[in-house]
């Protein structure tokens, strides 16, 4: 099993407000599924992605990442698992606006110590995979939305995780540059990764072959669909 | 390339752009480490000017000399009273000395004045007289570079015979040969039988521009009363001069039949004196140095602290982008410390550049002459990473701590 989360939650306790984000989640994803997180907003999708990605951590239950817990790792293993474990894909796209799209993609492998010239290949790479072998030296604010996003996932990919998580990650694009991303999702899953990717948008989750319904903070329904 | 270094190097490009994006900004949080930087190199060199000046300065009096005199070459102010009233020191009492001492090597009584000195309707100004014996040679390193130098006879028959200053024999003789010359002081013809090798200056004084004749004929064509008599004394070995001052104490103490409750009513001066007055002078230039240098490099200090808090703050998300793609603590927290000591090292250079031409410009428009040596250099360098380490690594701390999660909130 790849991932697993037992009875998960996550509370946030801000002063006088318990925020209940996450109640007792369980769940059971396989390497290669393509799954689609739903739900309204709030219902804490958000949330689970995080804890998913190894950003936050729950307030209690396990998680288990190739039957790792991932509660007894310390920062530098964290760190490591979400280099070379995890891609992110954000709504936000979160590029660094002073480093251009190669060097954006690059960032990952930095942090590796992947020599120099290895590094600036796969980084080349990555980017011809979303199509953007040709805007390998525009800065972020020089890329439209939905080139933004192919250099964040190119980022997400460059390391070859097992795992890409993608939270809404057509949120802040039009239909029709949303598509092209879901296409790009479609053949990564094809090459066998995992993808895990949260929408609002039955469409985009038609892409997937799960689709996991959230509802204040619990699984509302978890179906599988035949494609 | 080992890992280390492949984070170094994304660490001094990302300072380098962040030095870029904010130029103005980073050049202002520079300007204390300037200021202590420029403060304390240009102290230094001139400090070290100074040494190299003030020895080549008092080499003429040499170290290994005692001056016998009514006035110590150092006192404080409200003495002069008493110093005055002390009785002169005489010819006879150079005699004593001379016989009774073992540890000097020549003991010559000095008389002085300034006179103007003519030779064939062409005189010359202010010319330092003494008036002395053979043993002046030896006291006062004075080396004859043509002719000869006073011998006991001159002294002993009180000869009008001059040695004269190098300058003076350029200025008055040009091209003739003054040896064998007649040259008049104060009316009366001195023969001149030598000349003395070039001495140079000491605190401004010209030291060639001197005439040199025997103790008896100087008393007779200025007086013998009321001139004061200095009694220069070479120790045999520069190694005894503490010796040599204790038992000349005690000579002089005994000629002048002082008991044993009076204190000294005569001084011994010597060069070690300037030395002490001169290290008091630069240990104030050192304590200034070390103050200014302390105190802006402090505030230096706590402007590239502050500068990188509002860096760390300003860039959270960017830490928080980091942190999600696997940055792990000590990257990010040499991240930023690359980033304070490049800010350091940025003033550090413009600090030492900044001293090369103070120096340059003081050497050019003062006689000071300032150097700038290559280990203030490099102790400017070891600020970079003490300061820039020690201001850099509470922001940068702070920066490594940061959750990931939070920082990618950050607004
Ligand atoms: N840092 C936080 N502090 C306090 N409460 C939080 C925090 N982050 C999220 N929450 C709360 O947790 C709940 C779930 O939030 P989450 O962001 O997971 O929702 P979501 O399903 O992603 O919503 P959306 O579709 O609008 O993105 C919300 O009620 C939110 O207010
Ligand atoms: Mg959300």
């Amino acid at each position: 099993m790849l991932i697993q989360l037992v009875n998960l939650s996550k509370v946030y306790d801000i002063g006088a407000v318990r925020v209940e984000a996450l109640r007792g989640i369980n769940l059971s994803i396989e390497r290669n599924e393509y799954v689609a997180i739903m739900g309204p907003s709030g219902s804490g999708k958000s949330t689970l992605m995080n804890v998913l990605g190894c950003l936050d951590t729950p307030t209690s239950g396990e998680y288990l990442l190739n039957n790792n817990r991932v509660s007894e790792m310390d920062d530098d293993q964290l760190a490591e698992i979400r280099n070379r474990e995890i891609g992110f894909v954000f709504q936000t796209f979160n590029l660094l606006p002073r480093a251009n799209a190669l060097h954006n993609v690059e960032l990952p492998l930095i942090y590796n110590g992947t020599p120099t010239q290895q590094r600036r290949q796969l980084a080349k790479e990555a980017l011809e995979k979303v199509g953007l072998e040709d805007r390998m030296h525009h800065k972020p604010n020089e890329l439209s939305g939905g080139q933004r996003q192919r250099v964040a996932i190119a980022r997400a990919l460059v390391n070859k995780p097992s795992i890409i998580l993608a939270d809404e990650p057509t949120g802040n694009l039009d239909s029709k540059t949303g598509d092209e991303i879901m296409e790009i999702f479609e053949a990564l899953h094809e090459q066998g990764n995992t993808i895990i990717l949260v929408t609002h948008e039955e469409y985009i989750a038609e892409h997937s072959d799960r689709i996991i319904r959230l509802r204040d903070g619990s699984i509302e329904r978890d179906e599988s669909m035949s494609r | 390339m080992p890992r280390f270094l492949i984070y170094a190097a994304e660490g001094v490009k990302i300072a380098y752009e962040a030095l870029r994006a904010y130029k103005l900004r980073s050049i202002l949080t520079t300007l204390g480490i300037v200021i202590g930087v420029t403060t304390v190199i240009t102290i230094v060199s001139l400090i070290q000017g100074l040494n190299r000046a003030f020895t080549s300065e008092i080499s003429s009096l040499g170290t290994d000399t005692l001056y016998i005199g009514k006035w110590p070459w150092m006192m404080d102010g409200d003495d002069w009273l008493k110093f005055r009233n002390r009785p002169n020191v005489t010819i006879k009492e150079a005699n004593e000395v001379r016989s009774a001492s073992q540890l000097a090597q020549a003991v010559a009584p000095v008389m002085r004045t300034q006179r103007i000195i003519k030779y064939q309707g062409k005189s010359l100004e202010r010319v330092a007289v003494v008036g002395t014996t053979e043993d002046y040679l030896l006291t006062a390193n004075a080396t004859p570079e043509e002719g000869r130098f006073l011998i006991p006879s001159d002294v002993d028959q009180n000869r009008a015979v001059v040695v004269i200053g190098s300058e003076v024999a350029d200025k008055l003789f040009e091209k003739e040969d003054p040896i064998g010359k007649r040259v008049s002081i104060a009316g009366r013809k001195f023969r001149v039988i030598g000349i003395l090798e070039k001495r140079g200056t000491m605190f401004d004084n010209n030291l060639d521009i001197l005439a040199i004749m025997p103790i008896g004929a100087f008393q007779s064509v200025f007086g013998a009363t009321r001139r004061r008599i200095e009694i220069q004394v070479k120790v045999v070995n520069p190694a005894m001069v503490e010796e040599a001052e204790y038992e000349l104490t005690g000579i002089m103490r005994r000629v002048r039949g002082l008991p044993a409750i009076k204190e000294n009513n005569f001084a011994i001066n010597k060069q070690s004196m300037f030395l002490d007055m001169y290290n008091k002078l630069t240990r104030v230039l050192w304590a200034v140095a070390i103050g200014v240098g302390a105190i802006s490099l402090l505030v230096g200090g706590i402007g590239i602290m502050n500068i990188m808090l509002v860096s760390v703050t300003e860039r959270t998300r960017e830490i928080g982008i980091r942190k999600a793609i696997g940055a792990r603590k000590t990257d990010i927290l040499w991240q930023f410390l690359i980033e304070s000591m490049m800010i350091c090292g940025l003033g550090v250079v413009i600090g030492i550049g900044l001293a090369v031409g103070l120096a340059k410009l003081v050497a050019a428009t003062t006689p000071l002459p300032a150097a700038i040596t290559l280990w203030v250099v490099f102790l400017g360098l070891a600020f970079v990473v003490g300061i820039g380490v020690f201001f850099g690594i509470y922001p940068a701390s702070k920066a490594a701590k940061l959750n990931p999660i939070e920082a990618l909130r950050y607004e």
